[in-house]
């Protein structure tokens, strides 16, 4: 028995071997380099660019043609008038399909159809969603250019992302407790309200927030319908100081969000709007952030915390 | 009833010589660490040459965590700590020891896992993998050893019309008898098997059994098993373990017949486990 | 000795059941949006577009090589707008797939867990960017950096576009194609080890093949973001259409058109606003085709562990 011969031709093989090992560890690093120093210029390009911008004015003032006194007032009011609107819609939607695909869905080709769908709109590009709302909300449902069309057409673009997390979250919990409850005598919305809800929330509040997220930074949707890009006026405040107090007139309202305004100072060539583009965009990104930030670690702590 | 059972089976099998036996390998004063929780205690074992050794004991009694020692599979995984020595002869290497590498233990042995586990490749390539891993090209040389382990696992003439179908059409008997095809298609010099039927319904474990028995003629084998009569069936030496230590080893038909440990006894004859 | 159901006790029930079912159907209603809402993209993407054709031959639309649709000699040529978006997709998915694919591979089957926990949530940050943001950064400080190395290269063009892009697709290539990776039970792997394999024999080997469908859809789902991909190209890449494969030079893309088209003031009705609904529709039709492309790949090659 050759072993001796054997192993020697045994361990050059094996040293080979391991050294393709190592190169594709290393490019491994490399890859994700790439992506975390692209992420760095990013963030630090605009940083560097828009934070000597960001003042109490830049906040508080309309856009206006002269660079220095431009502000996102108009565009950040706008923004969140539009993200209520697709909240108040996405999430009971979102939450109530994702319950019903798992708690109530029989197994037949409507179910199939509904799931087809969800998976397929997950896809689509984010300007079709628009096209769709200027065809159908801004002129045959007649709601106009508004925040409304606005908030309507976001809620169906994060729709899909509330669906998945809710049906996720939901899928974690044990059968045992389902059982457990029906064992009890309980109904099934009363399962559903009492057991179900409540213990997926957390998984859920993640995928509303990063839905969310999602949502404040498009842009092409929004332009699609006709947000307007030079705003200097905000839209009618939703609290009057006469009877009924409260007013929906805001919803038909023109508008403006935060990508929209930076966008149009993008495409102006002065320098200074340029940095009041920065400046927006840093404004944006530090909010995704801070939101994909708040999802992140909420499901980091779920994961702790829950002990099935 | 489990001691006629077990002594009827021991008298089928074809006798040996025990003055003929061979070391192969030898586990010295082995201990093994899971983090703090020590799972093998001061373990010592000799696994002869061209026999079938098993290893019997009730669950968690650590005999699987002893068959995965020999070829490094814990490291693998983080926190495990490894005390003493497996030596590998006839150039008494120790397996365990750190200047050695794990891959070059693992292509000396051999390895068939409880649950079988094909790759998503036809049955050719999952024989050929490990003679592709050791460099080996395409080619006649590489059919005839596909060849010669597809019929040492008694699988050749079930596989041959079909050797370039995905593994995965095939019957969990099939892909086990696979599996030990693929672990014999390297001439491994020690081959282990971790509880290899109790996946299998009885008529595929009674296929294995037999092919264990011709298998030893070429090889040697260390097989785990939960099954005290298919231990009885089987193997030459039987070691019986409990909590992590080696209660007692010895030739299969005095372990069985007349133990020397009351622990062994109370196992055997189904007092507990 | 069982009590007889009171009658008040059967009202109470007939209540609960029309409640209960009540609520199922609303909640039904809510999982049937999705439904509605495909059925309006089709609805409203063909009947605009079924105006549009009946001016413009499907033809000419496909086979014309100028865009010009406002103009009195108008051209609807889709193939202009196409090479646009052929061209950038083509560059970003030449860095997105291969970077994903590595970075997949490299966080399922070598990196410490440490490297694993930090590396995952970064590159969803990397993924939560708003493409706006990510337009600005390709249009005023990638396309600077290149022309660094190649100064004859435009202000407006679709390499720095495309690169962009290409970073922002890694995410979704990564962690699709990793999921599906960390799916591939740990008995395949030891089985390979165990015949004396590295860890790059059994991830390249036996894990990317065992999780093959799974990245295969996640190439598709990136394929499907870069071709829908609208701010990253409306801001670098110029809004001039262009029919061109040469990524150093300016071009519309499809979605970029669109957005165009929305900012000028087209009265409702003009065949200027039909032609974005026509452009839509090509764009749907091709990630449609693509969606079903990866659900036939996944129906296919599924395996059941």
């Amino acid at each position: 028995m050759a072993y001796a011969k054997d192993l020697t031709a045994i361990r050059l093989l094996i040293a080979s071997h391991k050294r393709w090992d190592l190169v594709f560890a290393v490019c491994g690093v490399l890859a994700l380099m790439v992506g975390i120093l692209t992420f760095t210029a990013l963030f630090v390009d605009m940083a560097l660019e828009g934070v000597p911008r960001l003042s109490w004015d830049f906040f508080t003032n309309y856009p206006s043609r002269r660079a220095a006194q431009a502000g996102i007032l108009s565009a950040w009011v706008g923004s969140c008038l539009v993200m209520v609107v697709t909240a108040v819609v996405a999430v009971p939607l979102g939450v109530g399909a994702g319950l019903y695909l798992e708690e109530y869905a029989p197994k037949n080709w409507v179910t199939d159809v509904i799931e087809i769908n969800i998976t397929n709109l997950a896809g689509v590009p984010s300007i079709v969603y628009g096209l769709l709302a200027l065809g159908l909300f801004v002129y045959q449902f007649g709601f106009g250019q508004s925040i409304l069309s606005a908030g309507l057409t976001l809620a169906l673009l994060i729709l899909p992302v509330v669906i998945v997390a809710t049906r996720e979250a939901i899928r974690s919990i044990p059968v045992g407790i389902r059982e457990g409850a029906y064992a009890l005598g309980a109904t099934q919305w009363q399962v559903c309200k009492d057991h179900i809800v409540p213990y997926s929330s957390a998984g859920i509040l993640t995928g509303i927030i990063i839905g969310m997220a999602r949502a404040i930074g498009e842009t092409a949707p929004i332009i699609t319908i006709g947000a307007l890009t030079f705003i200097a006026f905000l839209p009618p405040s939703p609290i009057k100081a006469e009877p009924p107090f409260i007013s929906f007139e805001w919803l038909t309202s023109p508008f403006t969000v935060m990508p929209i305004q930076m966008f149009n100072w993008t495409s102006r060539p002065e320098a200074a709007f340029l940095q009041n583009a920065a400046a927006a965009g840093f404004v944006l990104v530090f909010m995704t952030l801070a939101m994909n930030g708040l999802a992140i670690w909420l499901r980091y702590r779920l994961r702790k915390n829950i002990k099935w | 009833m489990a001691a006629v059972a077990i002594s009827s089976a021991i008298e089928a099998r074809p006798g040996h010589s025990a003055a003929t036996d061979v070391p192969k390998a030898e586990a010295k004063n082995l201990s093994f660490y899971y983090g703090e929780y020590r799972a093998l205690t001061d373990l010592d074992l000799v696994v002869h040459e061209h026999r079938v050794t098993a290893l019997i004991g009730p669950s968690g009694c650590g005999k699987s965590t002893f068959l995965r020692c020999f070829n490094r599979m814990h490291d693998l995984y983080p926190g495990n700590r490894y005390e003493g020595e497996i030596r590998l002869y006839p150039d008494d290497t120790n397996l365990l020891a750190p200047s050695v590498d794990p891959i070059e233990v693992r292509m000396r042995l051999s390895m068939v896992f409880q649950k079988p586990n094909p790759f998503p490749k036809s049955i050719y390539e999952n024989v050929a993998y490990g003679l592709r891993v050791r460099g080996d090209r395409s080619g006649r040389a590489l059919d005839e050893k596909v060849e010669a382990a597809l019929r040492g696992a008694a699988l050749w003439e079930e596989a041959k019309d079909r050797l370039h179908q995905l593994a995965f059409n095939l019957s969990g008997g099939q892909q086990q008898r696979l599996c030990i095809a693929r672990a014999l298609a390297t001439d491994p010099e020690l081959l282990l098997f971790d509880e290899p039927t109790s996946a299998l319904d009885p008529i595929a474990t009674a296929s294995i059994e037999e092919l264990i028995a011709e298998l030893k003629k070429k090889v040697t084998i260390l097989i785990v098993t939960h099954n005290m009569q298919q231990a009885a069936r089987v193997s030459d030496y039987t070691a019986y373990m409990y909590l992590g230590k080696l209660i007692e080893f010895g030739h299969t038909d005095e372990l069985f017949i007349k133990p020397k440990n009351k622990q062994t006894e109370d196992y055997i004859t189904g007092r507990f486990g | 000795m069982p009590t007889p159901l009171s009658s008040s006790r059967l009202s109470q029930r007939r209540a609960r059941i029309v409640r209960e079912r009540a609520i199922e159907v609303v909640l039904f209603l809510a999982a049937l949006v999705s439904v509605f809402t495909t059925v309006g993209i089709v609805y409203i993407l063909v009947k605009e577009s079924v105006v549009f054709f009946q001016q413009v031959s499907i033809v000419d639309f496909l086979t014309d090589t100028q865009w010009t649709p406002l103009f009195d000699d108008a051209h609807f040529g889709i193939m202009v707008l196409l090479s646009g978006t052929l061209t950038s997709s083509v560059v970003a998915l030449a860095i997105a797939i291969p970077l994903g694919t590595v970075i997949a591979i490299y966080l399922s089957e070598f990196a410490p867990f440490k490297v694993r926990e930090i590396a995952k949530p970064f590159l969803e940050l990397l993924g939560g960017v708003p493409t706006i943001v990510y337009g600005f950064f390709a249009l005023l400080f990638v396309t600077p950096v290149l022309q660094w190395f190649y100064p004859a290269l435009p202000g407006f063009n679709l390499l720095s576009a495309g690169i962009v892009m290409g970073i922002m697709i890694i995410p979704y290539v990564s962690s699709i194609s990793e999921d599906a990776m960390r799916a591939v039970p740990m008995n395949l792997r030891e089985g390979s080890y165990a015949m004396g394999a590295t860890r790059f024999q059994t991830a390249t080997r036996v894990v990317v093949p065992a999780a093959f469908s799974g990245i295969a859809s996640a190439y598709i789902l990136g394929i499907s973001r870069a071709v829908g991909e609208t701010m990253i190209l409306a801001v670098a890449a110029g809004m001039q259409p262009n029919l061109t494969f040469n990524p150093l030079e300016p071009a519309a893309t499809i979605t970029a058109y669109i957005v165009q088209v929305a900012l000028g003031d087209l009265p409702h009705g003009s065949i200027g606003y039909q032609t974005i609904f026509a452009a839509g529709l090509t764009l749907m039709l091709f990630t449609l085709a693509c969606n079903i492309g990866g659900h036939l790949l996944r129906k296919r090659f599924r395996e059941t562990y």
